[in-house]
């Protein structure tokens, strides 16, 4: 297929938002293109302009399909398992020092498998009543999936070689129950999470908190659109307290990088240290 | 006897892909560029997705140029070698800079030769070298196609050269590539090209 062009992409983002008022014009363009590519082979459009056509008939049902297929939800249970020990062993003693509810928001929570990672380290440390989790998502269809979190047996393989990577004192099976080649995880460790639909480009700071994961999803920004969504995680967040964000993401290209100390560059976790 | 080759184009960076069997390759090769070599070169070897160490330091060891990881959004910098990270795809944005993404595999890989030698040919057109070395799938074929059509220049290394041929053969049989060659001559051009860029420069 002939690659889309910057002219095409800028017609869709243009569409998106005055049909549906989503804002993708600064999203990172050579993964977008992609994902567009990907939408048009998997639902057989004839061309580009049979996509366009197809949005523009504003059928709201195509459109939360069409937004889970753009957003990338690839995600893993206690994925980079090194990041995990340092949260356990580091980041949340220091936060229970100061003595009151700790807030944790997870910024791109996809199917839920970071969130499950957090509540399974909390219950283990015996600190899940002082944790309060909010945890959002842009794409309706994967928050409801993190909300009845069930994952294919393969994908369990990888989760639970993580936890063991991370140095997980039990076995991860403890939290699930297999039935039907499925792995249906315990729904007790999400009583104290709030799920919500929102979306970081619209950028409203609503609370906050104490520690804020958002890994692996400002990738798909380009760098003005990263520079927004970390000003208001800086608003967001409590003075000495923490952001975490990709291994390979660093906030050395952004704006608001002197705001933050650099606490574990390895694992990427900074701490506010300026308002 | 060194080979000299005949460059004709003010090139801007390179990309290597490679697989199986082209770790030594890729290492003799490193080796033999000067530390001063002007452009940079970006490199997609595949590897183990949940292994995050080590690979670049097994590289290191050889490399006349200590090579890098690049994190999201880093500029993509002249006389700099880049090697994608584990369990990530590895693209080129058009403002010559890095982007780094968690997309579904591709031909069963993460990181994609094809990503990152497709996003290379949009970002760098008829400036950039695409190489294709030993390996035993076809990753990286149609991202030297795409090169191709974009104008740059292609070389795989010559299947009779490679330990499994597979991803050479891939790319001959779908586009048209400018050189076969083996490892040594592969080194020979790219000192050819290192030579062009000094004297224009
Ligand atoms: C690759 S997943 C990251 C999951 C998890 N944080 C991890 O690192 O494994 C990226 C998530 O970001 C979400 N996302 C993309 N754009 C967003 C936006 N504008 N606002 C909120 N979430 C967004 C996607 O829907 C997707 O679920």
């Amino acid at each position: 297929m002939q690659e889309l062009e910057i002219a095409q992409l800028r017609a869709l983002t243009d569409l998106l938002k005055s049909k549906y008022n989503y804002n993708f014009t600064d999203y990172a363009m050579s993964s977008f293109r992609r994902r567009i590519q990907r939408i048009i082979e998997l639902y057989k459009f004839s061309s580009f302009d049979a996509l366009l056509q197809k949005l523009n008939l504003g059928n709201q049902e195509f459109f939360h399909e069409f937004l889970s297929e753009i957003t990338v939800n690839v995600t893993e249970m206690f994925r980079d398992p090194t990041f995990w020990i340092e949260i356990r062993e580091k980041i949340l003693p220091d936060l229970l020092n100061l003595n009151k509810t700790i807030s944790i928001w997870h910024a791109g929570c996809s199917s839920g498998e970071e969130v499950l990672s957090m509540a399974i380290l909390l219950r283990e440390m015996g600190i899940e009543g002082r944790v309060r989790i909010v945890a959002t998502d842009i794409d309706m269809a994967i928050l409801k999936k993190a909300k009845e979190p069930v994952y294919s047996v393969k994908n369990m393989e990888l989760n639970t070689k993580n936890y063991e990577r991370a140095k997980g004192p039990h076995t991860l099976d403890r939290y699930y129950e297999e039935k039907s080649g499925k792995a249906y995880l315990d729904k007790s460790l999400l009583k104290d999470v709030i799920f919500r639909e929102h979306n970081l480009v619209e950028g409203q700071v609503f609370s906050k908190f104490d520690l804020i994961l958002c890994r692996n999803v400002m990738i798909y920004f380009n760098q003005s659109l990263q520079n927004q969504v970390l000003k208001v995680f800086h608003e967001s967040l409590f003075k000495n307290s923490y952001l975490a964000v990709g291994s390979k993401e660093s906030l050395i290209w952004c704006e608001i990088a002197n705001k933050f100390l650099v606490v574990n560059n390895e694992e990427k976790i900074y701490k506010k240290i300026k308002d | 006897m060194r080979r000299l080759f005949k460059i004709e184009q003010d090139y801007k960076a390179i990309v290597i892909g490679g697989s199986a069997g082209s770790f030594q390759v890729i290492s003799k090769l490193l080796s033999q560029l000067p530390s001063d070599f002007e452009l940079p070169i970006i490199m997609c070897l595949h590897r183990l997705r949940h292994v995050r160490n080590g690979f670049v330091e097994a590289l290191n060891i050889k490399s006349s140029i200590p090579i890098q990881e690049p994190t999201d959004k880093e500029p993509v910098r002249k006389g700099k070698f880049y090697l994608s990270p584990a369990n990530y795809h590895l693209s080129i944005e058009l403002g010559n800079t890095f982007a780094l993404t968690t997309e579904d595999l591709m031909n069963n890989s993460r990181p994609s030769i094809d990503i990152l030698l497709q996003t290379g040919a949009y970002a760098y057109r008829n400036k950039l070298i695409g190489i294709l070395l030993s390996g035993a799938n076809r990753d990286g074929a149609q991202g030297m196609k795409m090169i191709n059509e974009r104008g740059g220049l292609t070389i795989v290394q010559d299947p009779k050269d490679c330990l499994i041929d597979t991803m050479p053969v891939s790319a001959l049989n779908i586009t048209d590539i400018d050189h076969v060659l083996n490892v040594q001559d592969i080194i020979d051009f790219l000192l050819s090209v290192d030579k062009y860029i000094k004297t224009k420069s």
